[in-house]
């Protein structure tokens, strides 16, 4: 599939990647508002949240997008030097550094948690990014999370127990 | 004797320190026991499990289980204690959210059997025998609990009432646990048994804590010697005080040595090794990949790090792809 070109085609039926996006306010959440407006045509697979910044995705998000069925989580930032909050971004960019290692040792293949600048004029940049990281998490296969952890709690004959906390 | 309130102690999956707390209570443990008709505590006293089992279902105050859950028969003696028991709590950092034998969710049971039975250095094992859960020898039946393919903590595997954090719980934990379990004047069901702040709340070296800590290197205490009065941060070594529960009253800063995390989150957060990943790697000075990388490399093993007392409670539980039935 040709990242250039329009949204990638999917047969009826089949698995489609879910990837959940998070977007800052200033920068990429507007690009993708202005790929909108510009009837620029990109994957339908993302499910884009807006955050006031890119430092605000707290790691949390990221593990609890993957843990209920997420294949993939891509984080839209200001180019370094733009960030609206001076700084935001480069606490994104070191938390993503050390994450991507930590997730790849538990498993998770580099590739399902991406983390782009996208500035407010970049509509095609967004096109661009999300028909690429849906191919490439198309290529990986479903992460199943939910499933695997359900399938895991059946042997020991119950659903999870359901905790207070 | 009938009349006082039940307790009952049990481990399972984990190492006796847990069991030690309870006997640090030190002089403390005789008015506990004082006051309670202690039914079952296998560290210490001759009770067997069908004492457990003929005592009317609900008639135990509180059963205190620590260790995690990791074979069958810890399955059935949490499910016993739990049906026995008014309350159960979680007593210690395995039981609370898995533990240490927690970081075994790293790898599959085949893995691990694999390992321990065959390529240990220590193991001589040609036949490549395994444990079996049956096995007949001259007409006797032999039985084993089954090894499950990962670790769980107590409220993943029945309903837990409380939470004693801890590896282990101090004595001072313990005993204000205890003191509210028997007076009745416990929080809501479902709490942790500790203050809900911070460590770094209670540290005595709070004050020399910078606001803003831009880490250019990440220390480790065996290769470098640490100054006995500084923020541990401040100095480089990665401390876990700003996402553990505070209510250790900072022992292991005091003996010198940083945090590492085995209170486990204070309730506003779900995933402890997340959010000190969060707080450590954004307090890092570099703005540049590689220097950032640089500084960061200096934490060799997030996951064992970050996850020490927590994996299986953690948002993820295990590494991804190490349960047959989990394969994609």
């Amino acid at each position: 599939m040709n990242p250039q070109g329009g949204p990638p085609a999917a047969a009826p039926g089949e698995w489609q990647p879910r990837i959940a996006a998070i977007f800052c306010n200033w920068c990429t959440y507007t690009a993708a508002d202005l790929a909108g407006v510009s009837r620029l045509k990109y994957a339908p697979n993302v499910r884009i949240l807006r955050v006031m910044c890119s430092g605000r995705v707290d790691p949390q998000f990221i593990l609890k997008a993957l843990a209920e069925g997420a294949d993939g989580v891509l984080i839209g930032g200001c180019h370094p030097g733009d960030c609206h909050y001076v700084e935001g971004n480069y606490k994104m960019l070191r938390r993503f550094r050390l994450l991507r290692r930590m997730l790849a040792d538990l498993g998770i293949e580099d590739g399902r948690v991406r983390l782009e600048w996208i500035s407010a004029s970049e509509g095609d940049k967004v096109r661009t990014v999300v028909n690429d990281m849906v191919e490439k998490v198309r290529a990986l296969g479903p992460l199943r999370l939910p499933e695997r952890l359900k399938a895991w709690d059946r042997e020991i004959g119950s659903e999870e127990v359901k905790s207070h906390g | 004797m009938a009349d006082k309130p039940k307790v009952a102690f049990y481990w399972c999956a984990s190492c006796g320190g847990c069991e030690e707390a309870v006997v640090d209570l030190a002089e403390d443990l005789l008015g506990v026991v004082e006051a309670v008709d202690i039914v079952f505590w296998p560290v210490a006293m001759d009770f067997k499990r069908k004492d457990v089992e003929a005592l009317p279902d609900g008639s135990v105050l509180a059963a205190l289980l620590n260790g995690a859950i990791r074979t069958s028969e810890q399955e059935e003696m949490a499910h016993l204690l739990r049906r026995k028991s008014r309350v159960l709590v979680a007593f210690g950092a395995c039981a609370h959210l898995g533990g240490i034998p927690g970081l075994a969710n790293q790898f599959s049971r085949e893995q691990i059997l694999k390992f321990v039975y065959e390529e240990a250095p220590t193991v001589v094992n040609p036949g490549r025998a395994r444990p079996a859960p049956e096995h007949r020898v001259e007409g006797h039946g032999l039985t084993l609990p089954r090894f499950r393919e990962g670790v769980r903590s107590l409220d993943q595997v029945v309903q837990v009432d409380y939470y004693i954090p801890g590896c282990p719980p101090t004595p001072k934990i313990v005993k204000a646990a205890v003191g509210a379990l028997l007076t009745g004047q416990v929080p809501p069901r479902g709490a942790t048994l500790a203050p809900d702040i911070a460590l770094c709340d209670e540290c005595p070296r709070k004050d020399s804590k910078p606001a803003d800590l831009a880490f250019t290197e990440f220390r480790r205490p065996h290769k470098a010697a640490l100054d006995p009065q500084k923020c541990l941060l401040a100095q480089g070594f990665l401390c876990m005080g700003p996402s553990t529960r505070g209510g250790c009253e900072a022992l292991c800063i005091r003996g010198n040595m940083p945090c590492t995390g085995c209170f486990g989150p204070t309730s506003r957060v779900r995933d402890q090794g997340a959010k000190m990943l969060s707080s450590l790697a954004s307090n890092v000075g570099a703005k540049d990949e590689a220097e950032i990388d640089r500084v960061l490399a200096g934490i060799p093993d997030p996951v064992g790090t970050f996850y020490r007392y927590g994996l299986p409670r953690s948002l993820l539980r295990r590494k991804a792809g190490t349960t047959p039935s989990g394969a994609p």
